[in-house]
């Protein structure tokens, strides 16, 4: 499996989709999963996956001692490992940039010069593709396609892409060319595309002009919270109810909407403060907005949060609105649910599909999503049904699921492949 | 000789329109014009009228053999002389054949009867009274709102004078007996009940067309074969149904007129017959008492009133709309009695049931709604706003009872003035009268003074 991001070291949802499936699949056995991530910390998680970063793969040939790369990879890596890799170098890559072992460094971020370190990801991947056995390539989301068509190449194996989500979701229609071509690339070689949702599952096929016999749908589940986080106890004020936005503050997630709805509610009613949790290019904008709609007294901006914090703010709620005008999939109302918020969810996200507990409405319909947040924080009784019916949804909604239906694609590719 | 007694339902609600939460206040006006009147007006076309009308073919060539029952509810009657006045006078045509039987139940449709025997008593009356007033009869069997029974139930309705009610066969009320009798209640001996046979009327409303079934096709001799083949001494098969059932829930292409129009032929070969309900319970014996301690209905798999009040947002929406019953009734505005009467409709109950599965199917279809969750929003603010003006009429501060006596008080003082005008009236009249003899006397009295003077002259 190729991947960008590995828990506990996540950017966005990508990350913990990734670590999620892949435990899933462990879970259902008979299968050993080599996980590739750009750079490892050593803190990850290994009981279920095998765990190769590019940043610690020679791709040029460096005469070292077992205990030198003991001492500066050993944190992440069995020095064996080293020397089984570079026993597999395949072309002479001195004129890259390398460390004194050989290895190109990642940031395992998105930097500016992605589109460099998405290529020198996918020489890395030719090195490992080399050296390990194995019977099906993963890649996880668009950085990683060129690795997973670079190790096909190599192998002969089939390769299933996962979309987690496509550049018509993040630019809201202005597709960047480059990464348009890398995505549609990745589609052609694959043998299998998985979408997240069936809305990504339409766009693979409309804008990619995929054949839709090879584009399957899984949707995405949550983990269990652990016990650590269903501890945590925030006050609640019975007299104030506390709405949340929780996201990026980007054009993809709907901000704007979220906005004017508060502006809408408070009109009408005064015991009940907004939050806009998280960062993004339009927070100021919106810090703009909220100001002139003249609620920014009842409106809270967080800034962004992490880890716990995020369970922090999630259990201070009352409703959780997710007005995000195209989402792949949206794995964050589940979490809300998980802690047993109600949800108010964009009829435009992934999770639309496989939620009923939650109020689903249209992104740009203010009026609607204004009046499901009254509700809830006006008639108890829906509130109630709500917090319980989808805690019980919710926790239906497993990693397993997904991963047996994953390994059921990888058993059609390998037979068509044979 | 075995009888089959059809029995037909009609209603519609007033469905609300979106009724956002910022018009709470300012918007007293909760209905879907469009939607209601494309609705009933679709139905109307596609099943009330040509049922309606192959009912009427039917009695007459039968000769008045074949009879059936109709129970329709206040709120559809209302919609119905609104949107499709024609129903009313096709409905007018029928009951002059004498074969036809009005049942009585609720006017608003409602669950009253679970929550306010008050209310349930005065709707109850309301809505005989509609009957009588556009069909010149009066009804004598009951039929509560989607067969809700219960022993409770029964008490009410054995008081109010019916002889019978009508309700479902239920299997866990039922256990081994057959639904073909008559049973009384055990909590009210006198009142004898009809069971629905709920197998024989879905085989009719529910899986006619159904090209899956092992029975398709349904034929009409194959129907009556069916009934009879019940063991010899089973008198009565209850058919209860919607009256969608013919011609929108099986379509006229499916041959359902054809072979409504067939029965009662292939009927009369087997010597089976016709009645209505109240002949039913004036002819037969009530074989068995039948107690019900829980309350059914003839909604869902379970049999029983979780379809309207199985959930959370359900029950609180109910509760919050009986809470202000006794106000309501104490308010005398038209207007606010018709939207009480529109909101108690037990469908808007129906849309927020949060079932899965086949019954879950069932209730979104009939809903105007995506979710049970969007329907009780948009109920509750309708009933927000209506509990705002329920609260205008009377301050809110006055007690119930309080406001009851002052109510009296006001009522019994504006008698009193009746009263009295009354009597100034009278005294007035007399006084009148005593002036105008007093005056005709003097005129008398000129008019000879003036036949002695002219006399003199």
């Amino acid at each position: 499996m190729f991947g960008w991001e590995f828990p506990p070291h996540i950017l966005g949802g990508l990350g913990t989709a990734s670590y999620g499936l892949t435990k899933g699949m462990a879970e259902c056995g008979d299968i050993e999963i080599t996980f590739v991530i750009p750079k490892p910390y050593g803190d990850e998680d290994k009981t279920f996956a095998h765990i190769i970063g590019a940043a610690n793969t020679p791709v040029a040939w460096r005469d070292v001692s077992w205990d030198y790369v003991q001492q500066r990879y050993g944190y992440c890596m069995n020095p064996q490992e080293y020397f089984d890799l570079r026993s597999h170098i395949y072309a002479d890559f001195n004129y890259l940039k390398t460390n004194d072992l050989g290895c190109i460094e990642f940031s395992g971020r998105y930097p500016d010069n992605l589109m460099e370190e998405i290529n020198n990801y996918s020489i890395v991947a030719g090195v490992i593709a080399r050296t390990e056995q194995f019977d099906v390539i993963h890649s996880h989301d668009w950085l990683t396609y060129p690795a997973g068509i670079h190790a096909k190449q190599v192998s002969g194996k089939p390769l299933v892409i996962h979309v987690h989500a496509t550049d018509f979701d993040r630019s809201r229609g202005n597709v960047n060319p480059t990464v348009y071509n890398i995505e549609r690339d990745g589609m052609l070689h694959a043998d299998h595309i998985i979408t997240v949702s069936n809305l990504t599952r339409q766009t693979v096929i409309e804008k990619y002009h995929i054949d839709p016999a090879k584009v399957t749908t899984v949707h995405n589940a949550v983990e269990p919270l652990s016990d650590e986080i269903k501890a945590i106890e925030m006050p609640h004020n019975p007299k104030e109810k506390v709405v949340t936005f929780l996201g990026r503050i980007t054009m993809q997630k709907g901000p704007e909407y979220f906005v004017e709805a508060a502006a809408r509610v408070l009109r009408k009613t005064n015991h009940v403060r907004f939050v806009m949790a998280g960062s993004g290019d339009m927070m100021n904008k919106m810090i703009k907005l909220s100001a002139e709609r003249n609620i920014s007294d009842r409106f809270h901006f967080t800034g962004f949060l992490r880890g716990r914090q995020v369970y922090e703010m999630l259990k201070a709620s009352d409703v959780y609105v997710m007005p995000s005008v195209s989402e792949p999939f949206g794995i964050s109302p589940l979490e809300a649910m998980q802690v047993g918020v109600p949800s108010i969810i964009s009829k435009q996200s992934g999770c639309a599909e496989i939620l009923t507990n939650v109020i689903k409405t249209d992104y740009w319909d203010i009026d609607a999503m204004a009046d499901a947040i009254y509700s809830i924080i006006t008639y108890p009784a829906i509130y109630k049904q709500l917090r319980e019916e989808g805690e019980r949804e919710v926790n239906e909604i497993k990693w397993k699921y997904a991963g047996q239906k994953v390994i059921d694609i990888y058993h059609n590719v390998m037979r068509n492949n044979n | 000789m075995k009888t089959i007694c059809f029995y037909f339902q009609i209603h519609q609600p007033f469905r609300l329109k979106r009724y956002r939460f910022f018009d709470i206040g300012n918007d007293h006006y909760y209905y879907d014009d469009f939607a209601n009147d494309d609705i009933i007006t679709r139905i109307a076309q596609r099943s009330y009228l040509p049922a309606n009308e192959t009912l009427l073919e039917m009695i007459k060539n039968a000769n008045g053999k074949f009879k059936v029952a109709f129970s329709i509810s206040g709120v559809a009657l209302e919609q119905l002389e609104l949107y499709v006045p024609e129903f009313i006078d096709s409905m007018k045509e029928l009951v002059k054949t004498d074969c036809v039987e009005f049942l009585s139940e609720t006017y608003a449709h409602s669950l009253a009867s679970l929550a306010d025997p008050e209310e349930f008593k005065l709707q109850v009356k309301q809505h005989d009274e509609k009957i009588e007033q556009l069909f010149g009869v009066k009804p004598k069997v009951f039929r509560n709102t989607e067969l809700i029974f219960s022993d409770e139930i029964a008490t009410m309705i054995a008081s109010m004078g019916f002889k019978g009610v009508i309700t479902e066969g239920a299997k866990h009320i039922l256990g081994w007996k057959s639904p073909n009798y008559l049973y009384c209640s055990a909590a009210a001996p006198k009142l004898k009940m009809l069971l629905k046979n709920y197998k024989m009327s879905d085989d009719i409303s529910f899986r006619f067309s159904n090209y899956e079934w092992s029975d398709y096709p349904l034929t009409a001799d194959k129907f009556i074969s069916w009934i009879k083949n019940t063991p010899e001494e089973e008198p009565i098969v209850n058919l209860f149904m919607n009256y969608e059932t013919l011609g929108e829930l099986q379509p006229r292409e499916s041959g359902i007129f054809e072979f409504m129009k067939a029965l009662p032929r292939f009927a009369e070969q087997e010597g089976i017959g016709f009645c209505t309900p109240a002949e039913a319970i004036s002819k037969l014996k009530p074989v068995d008492a039948l107690s019900v301690p829980y309350p059914m209905s003839w909604a869902d798999e379970a049999r029983d009133t979780s379809a309207w009040l199985g959930n959370t947002l359900q029950n609180e929406a109910f509760h919050k709309l009986y809470s202000v019953a006794e106000r309501v009734r104490l308010c005398d505005d038209r207007r606010l009695k018709q939207d009480w009467n529109y909101l108690q409709a037990s469908d808007h109950f129906y849309y927020m049931c949060t079932k899965y599965l086949s019954d879950g199917a069932v209730h979104s279809h009939y809903s105007p709604y995506d979710s049970p969750y969007e329907a009780f929003t948009n109920y509750m603010n309708v009933l927000s706003d209506f509990i705002v003006r329920v609260e205008a009429q009377y301050p809110e501060s006055i007690e119930n009872e309080e406001l009851n006596a002052l109510l009296t008080t006001i009522k019994n003082q504006s008698s009193e003035i009746e009263m009295l005008q009354k009597e100034l009236k009278s005294a007035r009249t007399e006084h009148h009268s005593k002036r105008a003899e007093a005056k005709k006397k003097k005129e008398d009295k000129a008019e000879a003074s003036k036949k002695v003077a002219e006399k003199k002259a």
